[in-house]
């Protein structure tokens, strides 16, 4: 199915929590039904999106959004979907772990990076940084500390030349 | 509970660390493994420990300067990460590109998928203990390497890959010197195929064990030879072709539970194997198809992509990887994001392994056939 088809059906199912304009890739929807409609557009036989092959989180530049996309492909039926998911910062997206492994790992690394935070997930921590460190750096307004457990944390490259 | 089975003598559990600093698991990874005995009950990977900013980075970076850094990402498969991020620029740009410098990249990365593969297949007999093989890969991906180092002069990492062409067109003679090289190699993959596919000693290590079911592959975005070996179909040069691979004609080998059953660590070497001589099977014909032609002509003077994000997906030696870009008009990337596929492979990693042996924990690491450079990124 193309995108305007998924979001049509979509927008029949759960009407107002889906965004969508004609000319974009992909699909926003909003943070509380999302646990709904991921089980529906895992389960459901014309969608059947089994794949979930990366979770990428950003910035949204105002210091107030943040958000994810999702990229889907289904195995069996061969089509794709990017959908989004835009909070702030202190709400939460809840996880989608049980329906799809690979969203553990992928989660816990927009946590890490950018500071989501996603409910009913079974293990959430840092995976790329050190479990102590303060701070998302993938976000826009991040300053790099000065120290990290009393070593200098390199600026310039005078420090190593 | 008074209906506990009494048969089973429960230990108490023992938390054993392997690594970071560990031969067995293929760079700084550490492995918290719960053990019952010598049963494995739970893995918890701990990775970051060649964590380099990737990403921050590339948000500081033009699109051109950001190549150099994806050849650190999967070092023994750097044309594969050059060839997937400048897809995914060109995509975002819409540049058509020449034919000869399609065929080239053809070339140069089935190269790079056969010497990476190399590296798996007699690394993972290393893990099981068969030491030979493992020079003889090594050996024969020498000559690969050196073919690169004519290339474009480096080794390991080789910036040779640029959005919208090459850095330099083919050395004289090095034609020559790739039909030479296969000439000689497929001799030597029947020998290698002689002294460890079918070996007892190697077979009795690695079949049944560590079965990833189709169903926990997909669920878990396992993908590349990982996921092929466990019965799915699924290579992206052939569902979807990208470059030139529709052009040329060759078979997905997809595991078959030869000597085990369907998704054991033997058929995910087994798949390796098939792709290496796959990878023989295309090359000759992309050398015989070569055109002739400028690779300089399509390289865009500003790389400023339109406002937009783009999703591109590529075929590397480890599987699936994909690069997230959003652009916001200007001439660095506003977010980027490398969905590695070997992080995604890893994270099966907890669930294969539980009930197995120390030992095993080895040979299914092994088989997955991990680079940390790409984990970390």
């Amino acid at each position: 199915m193309e995108i305007l088809d998924i979001a049509n059906n979509l927008k029949n199912k759960f009407s107002d929590s889906i965004e969508f304009s004609e000319d974009s890739s992909y699909i926003k929807v909003e943070a509380t039904k999302w646990l709904e409609i991921s089980e529906y557009i895992k389960n459901d036989k014309d969608f059947m999106f089994d794949y979930l092959m990366c979770i990428s989180s950003y910035d949204c530049g105002n210091k107030e959004k943040y958000g994810v996309a999702y990229n889907f492909k289904s195995t069996s039926i061969g089509h794709y979907l990017e959908i989004r998911i835009e909070v702030s910062d202190n709400e939460s997206i809840p996880s989608v772990t049980s329906l799809w492994g690979s969203a553990d790992w992928h989660e816990r690394e927009a946590y890490d990076m950018m500071g989501l935070k996603f409910d009913n997930h079974p293990n959430m921590k840092r995976i790329l940084l050190a479990d102590d460190w303060e701070g998302h750096p993938l976000r826009k307004d991040y300053d790099t500390p000065e120290y990290y457990r009393g070593m200098p944390v390199p600026k310039d490259k005078t420090y190593w030349e | 509970m008074a209906t506990q089975d009494k048969s089973i003598i429960k230990a108490e559990e023992m938390v054993l660390n392997m690594g970071p600093q560990h031969p067995s698991t293929h760079g700084v990874l550490r492995l918290k493994i719960h053990t019952d005995g010598e049963i494995v009950s739970k893995i918890e990977p701990i990775m970051g420990y060649l964590h380099r900013c990737f990403e921050k980075h590339c948000e500081n970076l033009s699109y051109e300067q950001v190549v150099p850094f994806t050849d650190r990402c999967d070092y023994l498969a750097s044309m594969h990460m050059n060839h997937a991020y400048s897809m995914s620029v060109e995509k975002m740009l819409d540049i058509e590109l020449p034919e000869r410098v399609e065929y080239i990249r053809v070339i140069v990365a089935e190269l790079q998928r056969i010497a990476s593969h190399l590296v798996a297949c007699g690394v993972f007999g290393l893990d099981v203990g068969a030491i030979t093989p493992f020079t003889w890969a090594l050996r024969d991906r020498e000559r690969i390497l050196d073919l690169f180092e004519m290339l474009c002069g480096a080794r390991l990492l080789y910036n040779y890959i640029w959005p919208g062409g090459v850095s330099h067109d083919l050395p004289p003679n090095f034609i020559q010197y790739t039909t030479e090289f296969l000439d000689y190699f497929e001799p030597m993959l029947k020998e290698f195929d002689n002294v460890l596919t079918g070996n007892m000693i190697f077979v009795e290590r690695t079949a049944d064990v560590g079965i990833i079911t189709p169903e926990v592959g997909v669920n878990f975005g396992v993908s590349g030879p990982t996921l092929r070996a466990s019965g799915i179909s699924h290579d992206l040069r052939k569902d979807e072709p990208y470059s030139v691979y529709d052009k040329f004609d060759f078979d997905v080998p997809i595991g078959k539970g030869i000597m085990g059953s369907v998704g054991d660590c033997w058929d995910r070497y087994w798949v390796r194997m098939r792709e290496i001589e796959q990878s023989v099977k295309i090359l000759r014909q992309a050398i015989a198809q070569l055109p002739e032609g400028d690779v300089h002509s399509a390289r865009p003077k500003k790389v400023r992509p339109p406002k937009g994000e783009v999703y591109s997906r590529y075929e590397s030696a480890r599987g699936d990887v994909g690069f997230y870009i959003m652009s916001d008009g200007k001439n660095i990337p506003y977010r980027l994001k490398m969905r590695s596929p070997a992080f995604c492979n890893l994270s099966v990693f907890s669930e294969i392994s539980e009930g197995w042996m120390m030992s095993d924990v080895i040979t299914i690491l092994g088989s997955l056939d991990i680079v940390l450079g790409e984990i970390d990124r």
